[in-house]
């Protein structure tokens, strides 16, 4: 499978504007908008996704989760309908009325696991950061697709305030991980609009020197959370707690894993968080690193399969913004693994696509959506 | 145009830089996975068994005890022990007050036992739970709280054989009885097994079995259980009835000395978890001394058969009715006159039994005494028995000297006249006794000559059928008896108005099979002698007995027998009315006393 995918990747690598015969062969697909290499790989990840839930929930988690997802493929091919000059033209107003949500939140919220991120819409919860995440790339390129680029002064300064802005409102809920996503989602439109390595450089260095600072506003809990990475033995009951269990779940799967269904660290409640932010934890500890590498390698493969659409989008909004979506699920997926096995501080990302929850798999089929219109509205003939 | 260019290769550029930097990171990602999954991965998984995999100890099946045709009266069944770890079960645990409700303690008293063991890893919380209760207190799913599974060991008989069975301790060692005596033979080896356990350290699944637990053996008594029943009853009928403080029942057969029946009372209820026995917990029958008095004259006149002085028609005068023996007068009932050896039984005469004594060589009957084990042990290796006291050499004093040959200045227990009693009804052969079903005793010792033993035996005969013992007669059978009633020693010397009430009987005569010992202790009521008291006793358990071991009536001559419909026609050597009533009455067994 993940062989057709890397052939089917090279193939439109090579060339980038689709042949006659090529649109022949995806003319159905072509109609109805669709991706399908792309739906299939979402597809592969979503359904070992469900039977990791099974495995790691004695409720009927999974079915739950199934409900989500016919809910967020249902938006993705919506999504994927829809050509892109429309996205362009409602952007702003829908990065301002998220704008103006997000500040609701945060004075009427309602406050879950000590965060105040959710809207309660009565039938659904809703956490308009999720939307931010989409809506900050978008707001950008839209801001960038009709200026000078790479983006200099003036414009680099709104773009900052772009970013900025949102970044701090979600922060304050607090909600750190989605935060570092809307940062990285803004920063990888900056980056692929070519701003130049010095600006980078520096910005990178004022980062590091405002570390302290940075430590000094963190919330107790954040400190915590970056001790605990550092040194997660230091209080193996308590907040070192969730990696310990999670890294033992991961090493004592092995080679092969233990089998579907077979984890002790997941089925005898020992991995907290398992169904949700440690879900990665079960499919390793019953997969085994040849399963992890697997899923790896089909993760990679949709995140090369968005750079392609970005790589051969035809005007500078898709471009970055395909760029922009697939980069930042990366930095999604990279943060949340790198949690889970130890390489990175705990930050509370889900992972995506595979953890159990319904906004942040909402979310992401949207922007995979938005990465199939790209690819299906493309005008064919002009070369 | 040109800016556009750039602008594109820019972007390209951009995209391989990005492309190489993604590949990187998902090198390390691929990297840290190496390193758990195969570097670590011997450790993780330790980490991850240590986190779940348990040694847990297999308790093994106590073994039964049982009757000798099969009936259970001890048996093990499972429950389910509570226990804590008081690290992770604080005192301050929000469901702690419903924890303790279904355990039936007061809140309080559990967070004061919580808070003084809080840095061990293991507490009693509760112990020996019904098991619909355990199943409940696991519902709660209160981190910390934990089940064991135990044996715990029920007495289907109740009180009616508690005092032979004993009674086993929380920890399921024998503290008592046939319990303790046998303890290494019932317990069997606990087994270890290796166990999976969730966080809430319940467990979850068996992994493997290091070492199966070998099930105790199970322990066939020699009791009848129908017999023991029967004893029973009669006891403690017989105890109310005469106000007595208490009494002991043993039935032995002969041949093999096994015990068939052991019975005291004040009993216990084996099953109550109360506690509170006190002394009720004894033995009596094996571990309380009494002189025996006139029940023990059968052996005087058997030492004097032997000696060759006296033949069974030797006459001794016994008027006036007293004797007196340095400055110390010994007196019968009234006055008997002219008493042969059989009639001396009969009356129970103890100027009689002086006058024998005087005539026989000095040391006589006290070897006899020697010979049938009195102060010396039955063999029955039942914990805590007495052996009695004999003297060794013949006391100095006349009087104790005399009163030897009439039951005082030696005691026994009620055990140990028992068996000597075999040696007159197995023609001088005195097995030793056993608590288990033998086929034949361990030891056997000719401990009379077996013509006196057949003239001894005549003479007991005569003396149920019309002398002191006729309440103990069974209708269509001949039985043989001694009847005794010795005062109680008091102080230094004996008490005015407290008895020793016995009857020793034999039955059937014609072809001896058990003997049936009934020891009355302080009878209160209206009667205090051996024959009033205990003879009667010991006729409704050996009736009931002789029934029992379907024993064909031998004092009916066989024209009679065909006419006589009131001669039970033979019953199944097992009777179930007591067994099933002990069955269905497993916890509280009391009887009712009709009076």
């Amino acid at each position: 499978m993940t062989m057709l995918g890397v052939t089917m990747w090279q193939h439109n690598f090579a060339s980038p504007l689709t042949s006659m015969q090529d649109q022949r062969r995806r003319s159905v697909w072509q109609k109805l908008h669709i991706d399908w290499p792309l739906l299939l790989a979402l597809m592969i990840v979503i359904g070992v996704s469900l039977l990791s839930l099974y495995s790691s929930s004695d409720s009927n988690l999974w079915l739950k989760q199934v409900v989500h997802l016919c809910l967020a493929l249902c938006l993705m091919f919506l999504c994927a309908q829809i050509p892109i000059h429309y996205y362009k033209l409602v952007t702003p107003w829908v990065f301002v009325a998220t704008l103006l949500l997000l500040i609701t939140v945060l004075v009427i919220g309602y406050t879950g696991h000590g965060a105040r991120r959710w809207i309660n819409l009565g039938f659904m919860r809703f956490q308009p950061a999720e939307t931010m995440k989409l809506m900050v790339p978008m707001m950008l390129c839209w801001y960038l697709s009709d200026r000078a680029l790479p983006p200099r002064g003036k414009v680099l300064l709104i773009a900052g305030v772009i970013i900025m802005v949102p970044f701090l409102l979600v922060a304050k809920q607090p909600d750190l991980g989605t935060a570092l996503l809307i940062i990285a989602s803004g920063a990888f439109v900056l980056l692929l609009a070519g701003i130049s390595w010095k600006f980078v450089g520096s910005v990178l260095g004022l980062a590091a020197l405002s570390a302290p600072v940075l430590w000094y506003l963190m919330h107790g809990y954040q400190r915590q959370r970056v001790l605990t990475f550092l040194n997660p033995e230091s209080d193996p009951l308590g907040s070192g707690y969730h990696i310990i269990q999670s890294k033992i779940a991961i090493g004592s799967g092995g080679w092969f894993g233990k089998g579907w269904g077979n984890g002790t660290q997941s089925n005898l409640d020992f991995l907290p968080e398992r169904s949700t932010d440690f879900v990665f934890a079960v499919f390793s500890e019953e997969f085994g690193l040849l399963g992890i590498l697997c899923l790896l390698l089909v993760y990679l493969f949709i995140i090369f399969r968005g750079l392609t659409i970005g790589a051969q989008a035809q005007d500078t909004f898709s471009r970055l913004l395909a760029g922009s979506i697939s980069l930042t699920f990366f930095v999604y997926l990279f943060v949340n693994i790198g949690m889970v096995t130890g390489l990175l501080p705990v930050v509370g990302l889900p992972m995506p696509l595979f953890s159990y929850g319904g906004s942040s798999m909402v979310t992401l089929l949207a922007g995979f959506g938005i990465l199939m219109s790209i690819r299906t509205h493309r005008k064919l003939l002009t070369s | 145009m040109k800016s556009s260019k750039k602008t594109k290769s820019l972007s390209v550029m951009r995209y391989r830089f990005i492309l190489g930097v993604m590949l990187l990171a998902a090198v390390a990602l691929s990297g840290r996975m190496v390193s758990l999954q195969v570097l670590d991965r011997d450790f993780l998984k330790q980490q991850g068994d240590a986190r779940t995999v348990r040694v847990e100890s297999v308790p093994a099946h106590r073994g039964m005890i049982l009757d000798r045709y099969g009936e259970p009266l001890a048996l093990s069944t499972p429950v389910q022990t509570v226990w804590a770890d008081p690290q992770t079960l604080s005192s301050e645990t929000s469901n702690l007050p419903a924890l303790a409700a279904l355990l039936e303690l007061p809140t309080e008293e559990l967070q004061a036992r919580l808070a003084r063991h809080a840095t061990r890893e293991f507490m009693y919380l509760k112990r020996r739970l019904d098991p619909d209760v355990a199943e409940q207190v696991q519902g709660l799913g209160i981190p910390g709280v934990h089940l064991m599974r135990e044996y715990r060991r029920y007495y289907p008989a109740g009180e009616v054989s508690a005092h032979v069975l004993g009674l086993t301790n929380i920890d399921d060692h024998g503290q008592e009885g046939v319990e303790l005596a046998y303890n290494e033979w019932l317990q069997g080896l606990p087994g270890k097994k290796r166990v999976m356990r969730d966080r809430l350290g319940r467990t979850i699944k068996d992994l493997e079995s290091i070492k199966e637990p070998r099930a105790g053996n199970h322990l066939h008594l020699s009791l009848d259980y129908a017999i023991q029943y029967l004893a029973y009853r009669e006891l403690k009928v017989a105890v109310q009835r005469n106000q007595a403080e208490s009494g002991s029942v043993v039935v032995l057969d002969v041949h093999t000395g096994e015990v068939l029946a052991m019975a005291n009372q004040p009993s216990f209820n084996p099953n109550s978890t109360i506690g509170g026995f006190q002394g009720n917990l004894r033995n009596r029958a094996v571990t309380d001394l009494f002189e025996p008095g006139s029940t023990i004259k059968p052996f005087s006149i058997a030492a004097a058969l032997e000696s060759g002085v006296f033949t069974p028609d030797a006459v001794i005068d016994t008027s006036p009715g007293r004797i007196t023996l340095a400055n110390y007068t010994i007196r019968d009932a009234r006055d008997y006159g002219k008493l042969d050896m059989a009639n001396l039984i009969e009356k129970s005469s103890n100027v009689g039994m002086i006058k024998l004594a005087q005539a026989l060589p000095p040391e006589k009957i006290l070897t006899t005494y020697q010979r049938l084990g009195l102060g010396m042990n039955t063999g029955s290796g039942f914990p805590g028995e007495r052996i009695g006291n004999l003297p060794s050499r013949l006391p100095n004093h006349p009087v104790e000297q005399a009163a030897l040959s009439y039951g005082y200045g030696l005691s026994v227990t009620a055990l140990q006249l028992a068996q000597a009693y075999t040696a007159i009804a197995a023609e001088g052969i005195m097995p030793s006794i056993s608590l288990l079903r033998v086929d034949k005793p361990a030891t056997r010792t000719q401990a009379l000559d077996p013509g006196v033993a057949r003239q001894v035996l005549m003479m007991m005969e005569a003396a149920v059928a019309e002398g002191t013992g006729t309440r103990a007669q069974v209708p269509g059978y001949r039985v043989a008896g001694k009847t005794g009633t010795a005062r109680k020693a008091s102080g230094g010397g004996y008490a005015e108005d407290k008895y020793i009430a016995s009857f020793v009987g034999i039955a059937p005569a014609s072809a001896p099979r058990f003997v049936v010992i009934v020891v009355i202790n302080d009878p209160q009521a209206d009667h205090y002698s051996g024959s009033r008291v205990a003879a009667p006793v010991a006729g409704q358990v050996m009736g009931g007995v002789l029934r029992l071991l379907n024993i064909m009536p031998d004092a009916i001559s066989p024209k009679e027998k065909e006419a006589a419909p009131g001669v039970p026609p033979a019953m199944p050597s097992q009777p179930s009315p007591p067994v099933q009533w002990v069955k269905n009455n497993v916890r509280t067994v009391s009887l009712e006393v009709s009076q």
